[in-house]
């Protein structure tokens, strides 16, 4: 019994960061229709600049709860305004092309961002590992546990609850819903669309940041931690549904378990144990467990 | 009418491109043989994205392509490279035959992320298999030609190079003869509409799973030439960065011209080794803005900067790469 | 025309002469030797190894040209000749750097190429310089396949392999009574991983007969987040928990692992962490048992020669130097000692590939970190002597010490000429000759 519920809490604490992360990614592809491969690299950016920010709250001899919130701060606004950026002054220029089109662009931007954040932090390690302390621990079946991985579970079931019924149950959520459904038909009832899609992007990509960011007190920053992540995300987003948030969730939990499982059980599957699920939900579900109705224009 | 190279000068072109590796240096020349084994796989998805599908997943192929040869290779001592280009190709495509009919019902993104799964399952299976060297992979020998054995590092290099650059060049002349033909026409149909080319009674399924095929059969035979250049074979071939590099030299050279395939993939090798050289932490926002800058401006690849295409709207082989949404028929 | 034909033809016999001119000159003393240095400078491995052997070999061949490295490596350069290095990235994956390697020896042309760092990149580049018949000088990467798997006439390393590491670890901790009834690994799934694992198993087995071993993980190298990987240790609760992790993995493990009471729970063993002691410094649990792949670092033994090296490599670096450091030293010195023992051979002039492969095999020479010599693989593997030592930290000087330090001479921790490694433990380490 203790063995089973190690290994759901350690899916769980896995599923927390990866539906944060996958969240921004389906909103991203459900409201603008863009496949962001870049996605990993905003979790990196979020990472990074999680560490430059605690490494300088800390050297004033702050607390390290300040730290924390400066980071969450930080990033969010940061990662927004280069969301932004992006989106206005680079994507808008492809909109009406092919998907794969803006597929192979953010795939660009990808290996763009790699190499900007080589340059800005440098090839090396980075820690920021004062946050990690702040909740303590605690002992459960046997084991002891983090109290940040543990608190991290509430915090995404937090955000996920939040972007879930600001879609569905406010004006702004109704008006977003539209623009998904028929971007023509809103813009002539007075939808300011241009805006829409630049706040969901920005919004999308500060997501996958926060996740990084509140992982990052318990990793290395290092190059490479983009690609783990966007294979990762991709295989939720596919599983769970492009474009839904109850998805995300259920992709996350699942992935999350998986992982959590393989480890435990039978480690030599642990690398493609997930590739397979998505494989396997793509070819009998193609649309994700949790399919939209879209017209087929013909 | 599109002035349109005579396949027998393309012949005579490939000879002439293989010539001219006497006089080339040597580390140029496995260079070449990299950028030729690149093109060819380039050329099998620029074969496939003309029915609209674009894999990302082709990694899967090259690496399924290369351990096949491999492994026959150290069990049974077969080094001839013809051979080797030969039972690459078959592995790929015994694959291709198999998972094609499968994903062909795939459009779009979906597509693209299926393939993408399916390579990255390979590569997962791979890293865990000790049996196949896992993560390090394994050495392969030397190979040969008809019996014949090259001891001198430069002939050695050359027999490569001429046989990557005569194979990719002859699958160059029959990709080109696809394109012109009826077949090949139809798959431009199936990009557009597939819907409607199942009114017209063709089998839209059909037509994009001869076109894996034959991107697989490609990719294989990459995989056989990148192992025999290299001399070393590991999973990353199968990882999806692998296929993503690939996608780069398509959309580069874009579906104009197949020369336009060899001339990306050769800049991309030249660019990935100076810059290793010079800017060793640049070279990825050199591709990457290299990549926005072709989309941007070049957006039927570098072919289009030598071929002239009339009126942009036919529905011909100068379409580009990817088709435009609510392009009206 | 015809006066264009004279100008050509003058021109055609001026190059012609300046061209004999060239090749006729003879090697001086003011000819440079050109060597390729492999090394990581991106990526996971870079700050714990890639950036510590550049900046060792930066330091040495600075020191080298200068002649003010200590006796008996006084002279300038390699013989009189200066050396001229070029550095490259060992980043990228092993099909890349075989590409790197060509270029290197066919574009660039160095006369060596030494380095390298990782497993998988040793493994692949070793049978392309063999092609080439050109010399490669392994200076770091630890599997024993290297040698064990195939012949090189023209290869080399010139440090020891994983298998000094882990049956050492054994030695030592049977030296210090530790309690190992069960054992659990974490080990990065790649040949060093994998080799390493394999060693100290083995051994176990031999000096700790009947030992268990309960939880056995094998992450990606580069996973980076072992939060269920240490669920299982600490659940397994074992005697002692090994481990060959380095780099940012190691780092990140001891960061995860030392709040959920692994280290309370568990001896932790780390046979290649010298590294990870500055970056983590108080993060680092003490009484951890750890080895440097050699006696490096603040586990070096006092010589001239290592006074020269840690005093100047810290003075010009600000930290003191760890092991790739050391052993790109020993790598570079001992190419040195091979090229001037093959120069005074041929009468002083710069040596060919093959003079310089006929004095390097079977040589012996002095290194900060102790004697090298290429004992094993008909003279192209060497061995050496190792130490390990308990983690205590300082917090006066702000800094982790080693403590309980322990040597093991060469020849009590690697394997004899002509005997697999893995063989050799099972076979309970015949002809090992410890003190």
């Amino acid at each position: 019994m203790n063995f089973f519920l190690t290994i759901v809490l350690d899916g769980l604490i896995q599923a927390s960061w990866l539906f944060i992360v996958a969240l921004g990614l389906t909103l991203v592809f459900g409201i603008l229709k863009i496949l962001n491969i870049a996605h990993g690299s905003f979790y990196a950016l979020g990472a990074y600049i999680a560490a430059s920010t605690v490494t300088m709250v800390a050297a004033r001899g702050l607390p390290p709860s300040v730290g924390f919130v400066a980071m969450l701060l930080s990033v969010a606004l940061i990662a927004a305004a280069v969301g932004l950026l992006l989106e206005r002054g680079l994507l808008k220029m492809f909109y009406g092309r092919d998907e794969v089109v803006l597929l192979l662009v953010t795939y660009a931007v990808f290996l763009i961002l790699e190499d900007l954040t080589k340059l800005i932090w440098g090839v090396n390690p980075i820690y920021a590992t004062q946050p990690y302390e702040l909740f303590g621990n605690l002992e459960f079946g046997g084991l002891y546990y983090v109290g940040y991985d543990l608190v991290l579970i509430p915090i995404s079931a937090l955000i996920g609850f939040a972007i879930w019924f600001g879609l569905n149950r406010t004006v702004i959520g109704k008006i977003v819903l539209a623009v998904i459904h028929n971007e023509e038909m809103s813009v002539s009832m007075g939808v300011r669309v241009n805006r829409v899609y630049a706040i969901a992007f920005a919004f999308g990509v500060s997501l996958a940041a926060l996740a990084g960011a509140l992982t990052a007190p318990k990793i290395s920053m290092q190059p490479g931690l983009s690609s783990d992540v966007i294979i990762l995300s991709f295989a939720i987003v596919v599983i769970g549904g492009l474009g839904s948030v109850e998805g995300a969730a259920v992709g996350a939990i699942l992935v999350g378990l998986a992982r959590a499982a393989s480890v435990h059980l039978m480690p030599q599957a642990e690398l493609f144990v997930i590739y397979l699920i998505m494989a396997a939900v793509l070819m009998f579900r193609p649309e994700g467990l949790f399919k939209r109705e879209t017209a087929r224009r013909i | 009418m599109r002035k349109e190279l005579h396949p027998l000068v393309m012949i005579v072109l490939v000879a002439a491109v293989t010539l001219f590796g006497r006089v080339l240096p040597t580390w140029t020349l496995s260079l070449a043989t990299v950028a030729a084994s690149n093109a060819l796989i380039a050329l099998g998805i620029v074969v496939l994205a003309r029915t609209g599908n674009v894999s990302f997943g082709q990694g899967l192929f090259f690496a399924a392509g290369g351990y096949g040869v491999a492994l026959i290779a150290n069990t049974w001592g077969l080094t001839d490279a013809a051979a080797q280009v030969i039972i690459g190709a078959a592995c790929g495509g015994l694959l291709g035959l198999v998972i094609g009919p499968l994903i062909a019902r795939y459009s779009g993104i979906f597509f693209g992320m299926l393939t993408l799964a399916l390579s990255m399952v390979f590569y997962g299976a791979l890293m865990k298999s000790t049996a196949l060297g896992g993560s390090d992979g394994f050495n392969v020998g030397r190979p040969s030609l008809f019996g014949m054995s090259f001891t001198d590092p430069r002939e050695a290099d050359f027999m490569l190079y001429a046989v990557s650059v005569i194979v990719t060049g002859f699958a160059g002349i029959a990709a080109t003869i696809l394109f012109r033909s009826e077949f090949g026409l139809a798959s431009l149909a199936v990009r557009e509409n597939n819907l409607r080319v199942e009114y017209l009674g063709l089998s839209a399924n059909r037509i994009i799973s001869i076109n894996f095929l034959i991107a697989a059969i490609f990719a294989g035979a990459s995989g056989a030439f990148a192992l025999m250049a290299q001399r070393h074979i590991d999973p990353q071939f199968a990882y999806w960065t692998t296929s993503g590099e690939f996608v780069f030299v398509a959309v580069l050279a874009g579906n104009q011209s197949v020369a336009a395939v060899f001339v990306a993939s050769m800049a991309l090798e030249l660019v990935r080794s100076f810059s290793n050289l010079y800017l060793p932490n640049t070279w990825q926002l050199v591709l990457g803005v290299f990549l926005l800058g072709v989309i941007l401006f070049l957006p039927r690849g570098i072919g289009s900067l030598w071929i002239r295409n009339g009126r942009r709207r036919r529905i011909s082989t100068t379409a580009p790469l990817t088709a435009e949404r609510g392009a009206t028929p | 025309m015809n006066r264009f034909r004279r100008t050509s033809r003058a021109a055609i016999i001026a190059s012609a002469a300046a061209t004999l001119l060239a090749l006729a000159a003879p090697a001086s003393a003011q000819e440079s030797f050109k060597l390729g240095i492999v090394t990581f400078l991106s990526g996971p491995a870079a700050d714990s190894f890639g950036v510590p052997a550049r900046n060792g070999a930066q330091f040495v061949i600075d020191q080298l040209n200068k002649g003010a490295a200590p006796s008996p490596f006084e002279k300038v350069g390699f013989g009189g000749m200066k050396v001229e290095p070029v550095i490259i990235d060992e980043n990228g994956g092993a099909t890349k750097q075989v590409q790197e390697l060509r270029n290197l020896y066919q574009r660039d042309n160095v006369d060596v190429v030494l380095g390298y760092i990782g497993s998988g990149d040793c493994l692949a580049v070793a049978p392309i310089a063999e092609e080439l018949k050109k010399m490669l000088v392994l200076m770091d990467c630890g599997t024993p396949r290297i040698f064990e798997e195939s012949k090189y006439n023209y290869v080399f390393r010139t440090a020891a392999h994983a298998t000094m590491d882990n049956v050492g670890l054994i030695r030592y901790m049977k030296a210090k009574n530790i309690k190992m009834t069960t054992l659990s690994a974490i080990n990065q799934d790649y040949a060093w991983g994998q080799d390493s694992r394999a060693d100290f198993v083995a051994a176990a087995e031999q000096l700790y007969p009947g030992v268990k071993l309960q939880t056995d993980l094998l992450p990606k190298f580069g996973a980076g987040q072992y939060g269920t990987e240490i669920s299982a240790l600490v659940g397994a609760g074992s005697d002692v928990v090994y481990s060959s992790l380095w780099g940012g993995d190691l780092q990140a493990f001891v960061l995860q692992s030392v709040p959920r009471g692994l280290s309370k729970r568990s001896q932790l063993v780390f046979s290649a962490a010298d590294h990870v002691l500055p970056p983590l410094g108080d993060k680092m649990p003490d009484g951890t048992i750890i080895g440097a792949r050699g006696a490096y670092g603040l586990m070096s033994q006092k010589s001239p020669l290592n006074d020269w090296f840690f005093k100047g490599y810290e003075a010009v670096n600000n930290v003191y130097p760890v092991q790739a450091s050391y052993r790109m030293t020993q790598a570079i010195l001992g190419l040195k000692a091979a090229v001037e023992k093959a120069m005074s051979k041929n009468g002083g002039k710069k040596p060919s590939t093959d003079e310089m492969v006929a004095a390097m095999t079977g040589l012996e020479w002095p290194s900060p970190g102790g004697l090298i010599q290429m004992k094993l693989a008909d003279g192209h593997q060497a061995i050496q002597p190792i130490a390990f030592s308990r983690t205590k930290y300082n917090p006066d000087l702000k800094r982790v010490d080693l403590v309980d330090i322990q040597y093991f001479a060469a020849e009590c921790v690697n394997p004899p000429p002509g005997v697999k490694a893995i063989d050799w433990i099972k076979g309970g380490m015949q002809g090992a000759k410890c003190n």
